[in-house]
């Protein structure tokens, strides 16, 4: 079964938003994407200060088998990268909530927000 | 759905994750690629392979006609249960597929070929076999079981019987010995000692849960591909094909120019390239982060890179890429100019990496052969 934290948002390309104390964001990979890719071996994560449009490829993680876009889940200005997954991209499939987190964003107000889906509506889009 | 060997429902029961390989449902994974990929190098791991063709030709005139079938010459085999890897060639030079052929007896010769090519292998085999009166019988009947690692052969030979774990002890490598209803060689895609055991298919699924219970960890075709690349060794389709020769594919070792009498399918298309073939398959270790890919473009370290404007395309191109966990880098075969390296660039996303050309295999029986 997919684990599916019910405080975090979704998209259907498989990513997590959380939402900080600060107003920023973090986001990474969900666990039913990590178990899909297999073992990541490795991670390339963007600059910072880019600025990102929501859907917008934003860092690659590459499993033993293929690589994969991450896109991003809502407009704004990267502020902050996972260092640790350049050494430890297993992290991603150990830890996709926690210690796995790819980056952190500060929204873009002025930017339409996409639509995310919530924990329940996440579930029901993999059930289907 | 596709195609399933007799250990389908097995491997489902056991969690393995699905997937297409040549019109095949065969296991990707049972857990961890990784973990079955060291499990291998470190002690022993089994693998399904059930899918792949296994082909009998009956007849006194099968060695004849082998050596004018496959470009590599099946007269070296001398002693029964002796293997040899070959490519079957078109006339113009290119692969059909590779292939391994063991000598049973004189008027028994076994091919195992590879499971996506079944069907044009069996016809092209077929088309020229009538005329050695050599009958083509492709053998359903069997599963394959391979048993891969530093320990393979201890865990294996555990449950035979002593007569059949005697007989088993004294295969030598890259041979094979008829136990009983069995078939073992001590073959493989791996680049470690072990089994090749073709049995037949109701005993299959017992066979492997024995295996299993000896302490053998089941292993999918994902940590096979890791392996095989690690081990220098070609997948067809990826690293030859129709469209390429041996002498470009890293293959001019199983071809046997010699003794020169021996006419051969492809030989004179072979003769006419073989002083001037401009490109060649090696190895390649990339220097930085990141994993190498298939199609990936590889250029001389000097030239200009991808984001610069260019006359014409990158000379050189990824045939096979991943990420080697035994070495903890990225590693590939790609197709060069001859002559080009040891530094090269391998265009990843549009950007350059540095990478160096190596002589495969990367692994063998374990230890890293290329330095990092």
């Amino acid at each position: 079964m997919s684990n599916i934290p019910s405080d975090l948002q979704y998209t259907r390309s498989h990513e997590w938003v959380r939402g900080l104390p600060n107003g920023q964001v973090e986001v990474g990979i969900t666990h039913h994407a990590q178990e899909a890719l297999g073992d990541l071996v490795f991670v390339e994560v963007p600059q910072l200060d880019r600025r990102l449009t929501a859907g917008e490829p934003c860092a690659v993680v590459e499993s033993v088998k293929a690589a994969s876009d991450v896109y991003s889940p809502v407009s704004g200005r990267i502020v902050a990268s996972n260092d640790d997954l350049a050494q430890r991209p297993e992290l991603l499939n150990q830890d996709p909530y926690g210690a796995g987190w790819l980056i952190r964003i500060e929204l873009d107000t002025s930017a339409p927000r996409g639509a995310l889906l919530t924990a329940a509506e996440y579930a029901q889009f993999l059930a289907e | 759905m596709g195609l399933r060997t007799p250990l389908y429902d097995t491997h489902v029961s056991q969690g393995a994750k699905i997937i297409d390989f040549g019109g095949w449902d065969m296991p990707l994974a049972f857990g961890s690629q990784l973990e079955e990929h060291h499990a291998v190098r470190r002690d022993a791991g089994i693998f399904d392979v059930s899918h792949m063709c296994v082909i009998d030709l009956m007849g006194a005139r099968g060695r004849e006609f082998l050596r004018f079938l496959l470009a590599n010459d099946v007269g070296k085999l001398t002693i029964p249960g002796q293997a040899l890897y070959s490519c079957m060639l078109l006339p113009a030079g290119g692969v059909i597929d590779d292939l391994i052929v063991y000598y049973m007896t004189e008027s028994w010769f076994r091919l195992v070929v590879n499971a996506g090519t079944r069907h044009k292998d069996l016809a092209w085999i077929g088309e020229h076999a009538a005329a050695y009166e050599v009958a083509v019988r492709e053998r359903t009947d069997l599963s394959m079981l391979a048993v891969q690692g530093p320990h393979a052969i201890a865990k294996t030979v555990a449950l035979l019987s002593p007569p059949r774990r005697a007989a088993a002890l004294q295969i030598a490598r890259f041979s094979g010995a008829v136990l009983d209803s069995w078939f073992v060689s001590r073959t493989g895609y791996t680049g470690e000692d072990g089994f090749e055991i073709m049995l037949p298919a109701e005993e299959a699924a017992d066979t492997w849960q024995a295996l299993k219970a000896q302490g053998i960890s089941p292993a999918g075709l994902g940590a096979r591909d890791t392996l095989r690349l690690e081990a220098g060794m070609n997948l067809y389709g990826n690293d030859m094909d129709e469209s390429r020769h041996p002498l470009e594919s890293g293959l001019a070792w199983t071809v046997a120019f010699d003794p020169e009498s021996r006419e051969f399918i492809g030989r004179t298309a072979l003769e006419r390239v073989r002083q001037s073939s401009g490109l060649a398959l090696v190895g390649l270790v990339l220097e930085e982060r990141g994993v190498l890919r298939k199609s990936q473009q590889v250029s001389a370290a000097g030239e200009p890179s991808a984001d610069e404007p260019r006359a014409s395309p990158a000379p050189g191109e990824v045939t096979s890429g991943t990420f080697s966990p035994t070495l903890n880098r990225a590693i590939a075969l790609a197709r060069v100019p001859r002559g080009i390296g040891p530094q090269v660039r391998v265009d990843i996303r549009g950007k350059p990496h540095a990478a160096r050309i190596v002589k495969p295999p990367f692994v063998r029986n374990g230890k890293a052969l290329i330095q990092i």
